[in-house]
């Protein structure tokens, strides 16, 4: 794979591949159409997936509350990424997050809003920040990798959601699948656009998304900790000859990309669902990762990839209504993008885009 | 001498005896952002003669190789074998042509045997593409006694000394019957007797008809080994010289454009309060050896006290445990009084500690961050360059401006990345970076490693400024020559311990060159 974390990048791999990636991607689900539905279906179905992600208020809508939670998760990725970190555990930290903004959504009630809200959303991220600090604990103190450690969190934090949705503390009344209780009004996401039609789901949850980029950009170029990340992910050895802490840093940006996580999670029980079920994180965490190398690792790409892949599972649901292409083919693009994106040499070749001199260099000694 | 403003094309106009192959690098130019590395470069390489490549860090001989072998393409200018015209692709294109490289830093698979990094991407095969072991290691045997590279051919990497490693690498040039073999900066890790063996072995290629490029910074190395010395400054050839014709003084002038003094000029020490000291010092590595065996030794203020040793006599762990960076396993280190034993590398940095490490590129710098970056790395959290956890990065790029120009960095500006910038300067910009602050002790290793002499020049008179200035200062380094030069006192350690003290007025390098071997007279 390429280097996922230079502080200086060339535009042609930042900006060129990632295009020609996602345009490539979909010219192939083109061809997927062709052999599955037919010719014909292609254009129908292009057409209503650019319809059903962009034309019209409604539209856009979709596609902004669809990308904010994959902003926020992907973010966790990238933020891991920079620092050398594999973080694959996003949709436990959404799981362990949404869970306890919801449960502290609920059960603390008489508050305003002003207070009750930021509180559930605190719980989001302190839920997400403890389910990816383990990991980056386990990693600091016994050297046991991320990767597996994350994943395995995954399972237990389904299995623990499966099992709180059995306490009768949580559970919601007359009910016996495992569902919550509701949110209290006063720990919800404000909608934004319900005073042009009731439907429209957009919420704050979205303007939550950007001020994170925003903070998560300044913390990695702005601040001492972001340069420590930067220095620990880029080259451990001579980060700990500087005289920064590798373990300590470690377990810092797991359990910050875990509670980011946690906010996506938090973000889809108080700004969507107002309660929680098994599975409701659908896969974002997942999804995060891919966005999180489409976007560089920069929170600016991040954004842009989060609306992007929002772009595609709003536009996809409504391709799947109008045209009868199964909504599968949004995931199949995904991953082909993340293909292209992962063995950048293939966009390259393809379309024979140089690659910045000095970036394929063999030569690392002392006469480099 | 006059030589120095000799027509560029000197350099391609000799020796035009016929062989079988015969290079011609033509008028080529190579730009980078902000830089013209080459600039019109002509130079002729010859069967059976060694052409040694000279010029300051940043001069381009790095880059010109790197074109020669395919891994750069020239913006201009042609590459001509035999007359003809090639364009190289990448490696591979130049490997088909009979080019081999080895570069500094070797490209060998640390688990793999000797002869499976030799064979690997060209590996002969039997029937149904089953790769033939015995054919291989035959093959190995086959050459490592034609050009005397005695090396085992089952051996595995990590378990055998830089300078066999060093065979390795030639081994496997010579597997695909390279007829040019370019050496860069081959000797700046290879103790003094390795360096005679590798000698050997290059006069043995070029006695087989080898064309050879050689790259160093020694100029007593150039002399012995050098058919022709072909000199580059700022990307262009400003002139050749034959060995025996010049002197080390005229090369280095040729080289930098000016009179270089080649030994330091400096006062008796004045020594003051201890700074470092270390007692009864015991470090094990990692397969749990006692790396350090019972060292004391104290540094003063004001004093420089050089370590000599054969790599892998347990400098390494020695300065790793001053540093923080490993905790011993017994004894005691205080710095002006202070115990340090188990202070953390930002305590002791803290308390005015500097370190040159040993492996720049992989402890000094991250190579993909820029200048500025490089040059806050272990001072990033102090003010001015922050302010609680705010960066003030126009004050760490002022800083990085002002040092840049102090240590004559060669780079257009403090903005691009560590990794674009000439192994040499690479190691000024970590000089720069230890020397600036205000420093009780600074432990250098290798401090001079792959620095051109102008540039040495000017490391060694800050070392001795510091040490002026009332700072301790500990060499580490297995160039006998700088420790002469440079130290008040000399400590020479073997397996372990130090096995003698000395200072070089007392001494001579045979005498170091004894103890260093364990002979002790
Ligand atoms: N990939 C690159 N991108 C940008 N600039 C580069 C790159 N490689 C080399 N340069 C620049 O080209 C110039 C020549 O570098 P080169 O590595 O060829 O020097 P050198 O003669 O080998 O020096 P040294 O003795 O220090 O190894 C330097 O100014 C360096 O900064
Ligand atoms: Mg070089």
């Amino acid at each position: 794979m390429e280097r996922i974390a230079p502080s200086h990048i060339d535009w042609r791999s930042v900006v060129l591949v990632p295009l020609l990636a996602v345009f490539t991607a979909l010219v192939i689900g083109a061809l997927i159409i062709v052999l599955t539905e037919g010719p014909d279906d292609v254009v129908p179905a292009y057409v209503a997936l650019f319809r059903g992600a962009f034309v019209g208020i409604s539209a856009i809508s979709e596609t902004l509350t669809a990308a904010t939670p994959l902003i926020i998760a992907g973010l966790s990725v990238a933020l891991g990424f920079r620092a050398g970190l594999f973080n694959i555990g996003v949709e436990g930290q959404m799981t362990v997050g949404g869970m306890a903004a919801v449960f502290a959504g609920f059960a603390l009630s008489g508050l305003p809003l002003v207070i009750h809200l930021p509180l559930a959303i605190l719980a989001g991220f302190i839920g997400g920040a403890i389910w990816g600090g383990i990991p980056g604990w386990l990693r600091a103190q016994t050297g046991a990798h991320e990767v597996i450690t994350t994943i395995m969190l995954n399972f237990i934090a389904y299995r623990l959601i499966d099992y709180l949705l059995k306490q009768p503390a949580i559970i919601r009344e007359g009910r016996f699948d495992p569902i919550s209780k509701d949110v209290l009004p006063s720990a919800r996401l404000p909608q934004l656009l319900d005073w042009i039609t009731p439907s429209l789901r957009l919420h704050g949850g979205f303007i939550l998304a950007l001020l994170l980029a925003w903070g998560i950009w300044w913390l990695l170029f702005r601040s001492t900790i972001g340069f420590e990340f930067r220095a620990v992910g880029s080259n451990p050895s001579a980060a700990a000859y500087a005289g920064m802490s590798v373990t300590a840093t470690t377990v810092l940006v797991m359990a910050i990309a875990g509670g980011l996580g946690g906010l996506a999670g938090a973000n889809q029980t108080l700004g969507v669902l107002y309660s929680v079920s098994p599975g409701f994180t659908s896969g974002i965490g997942f999804d995060a990762i891919a966005l999180a190398l489409l976007g560089r690792s920069h929170p600016g790409g991040v954004v842009l990839a989060g609306l992007l892949f929002g772009a595609l599972r709003a536009g996809g649901q409504v391709m799947q209504v109008r045209s009868g292409v199964g909504i599968d083919l949004i995931t199949v693009v995904q991953a082909l993008i993340i293909v292209f994106i992962a063995a950048p040499a293939l966009v390259r070749a393809l379309y024979r885009v140089r690659a910045g001199e000095g970036a394929g260099q063999l030569t690392r000694g002392w006469s480099a | 001498m006059s030589g120095g403003q000799l027509s560029t094309t000197l350099c391609s106009e000799r020796h035009v005896r016929r062989h079988p192959l015969r290079l011609e690098l033509r008028g080529i130019t190579k730009r980078f952002p902000g830089v013209v590395a080459n600039d019109g470069v002509d130079l002729t390489i010859e069967s059976g003669e060694i052409l040694g490549l000279l010029g300051e860090n940043g001069a381009g001989k790095t880059t010109l190789m790197n074109i020669l072998y395919g891994l750069y393409s020239a913006d201009e200018g042609q590459v001509l074998i035999d007359g003809e015209e090639v364009h190289f692709e990448g490696p591979g294109d130049a490997i088909a042509a009979g080019i081999g490289m080895v570069h500094q830093h070797f490209m060998l698979v640390p688990v793999f045997t000797v002869t499976e990094n030799v064979v690997l991407g060209n590996e002969p095969t039997g029937a149904l593409g089953r790769i033939d072991m015995q054919e291989a290691r035959r093959e190995v045997r086959e050459i490592s006694s034609r050009y005397g590279l005695e090396v085992d051919p089952d051996a595995v990497i990590e378990d055998l000394p830089v300078g066999i490693q060093q065979r390795v690498e030639i081994i496997k040039v010579l597997f695909r019957e390279a007829e040019i073999i370019v050496f860069d900066e081959p000797t700046a890790v290879l103790t003094p007797q390795e360096v005679e063996e590798f000698f050997e072995i290059v006069r043995g290629l070029k006695e087989a008809g080898k064309g050879i490029v050689f790259i160093t910074h020694k100029l007593g190395e150039m002399l012995e080994i050098a058919d022709r010395i072909c000199v580059l400054r700022r990307g262009k050839v400003v002139g050749e010289a034959i060995p025996g014709e010049v002197t080390p003084g005229e090369l280095a002038e040729m080289m930098v454009g000016r009179p270089v003094e080649l030994v330091v000029e400096k006062s008796p020490a004045d020594p003051g309060d201890p700074v470092l000291e270390v007692s009864d010092l015991v470090v094990t590595d990692a397969r749990n050896h006692r790396a350090v065996d019972g060292v004391s030794f104290t540094v003063r203020a004001g004093e420089i006290v050089g370590i000599a040793g054969v790599q892998g006599n347990g400098q390494t762990e020695l300065v790793e445990a001053i540093t923080g960076l490993v905790i011993p396993l017994a004894g005691h280190i205080t710095l002006n009084g202070r115990d340090i034993t188990r202070a953390t590398p930002r305590e002791r940095h803290r308390l005015g500690m500097s370190h040159v490490p040993e492996d720049r590129q992989n402890d000094g710098l991250v190579l993909d961050f820029d200048l500025t970056e490089n040059l806050v790395l272990d001072s990033y959290y102090q003010e001015p360059y922050s302010r609680g956890i705010v960066m003030d990065w126009d004050a760490a790029r002022d800083h990085a401006e002002e040092l840049i120009r102090q240590y004559d960095v060669r780079t257009p500006s403090v903005d691009v990345l560590a990794s674009h910038l000439s192994g040499g300067n690479q190691q000024k910009l970590i000089v720069a970076r230890e020397f600036a602050r205000d420093t009780a002790l600074i432990v250098a290793s290798q401090p001079t490693r792959g620095v051109d002499v102008g540039s040495i020049e000017y490391i060694h008179r800050r070392i001795v400024e510091e040490r002026d200035e009332g700072s301790a200062v500990l060499i580490v380094s297995s160039e006998l020559d700088e420790i002469l030069a440079l130290s008040d006192r000399i400590l020479v350690m073997y397996r372990g311990r130090i096995v003698a003290e000395t200072t070089p007025a007392e001494t001579t390098p045979a005498e170091l060159g004894l103890y260093m071997a364990g002979q002790v007279a």
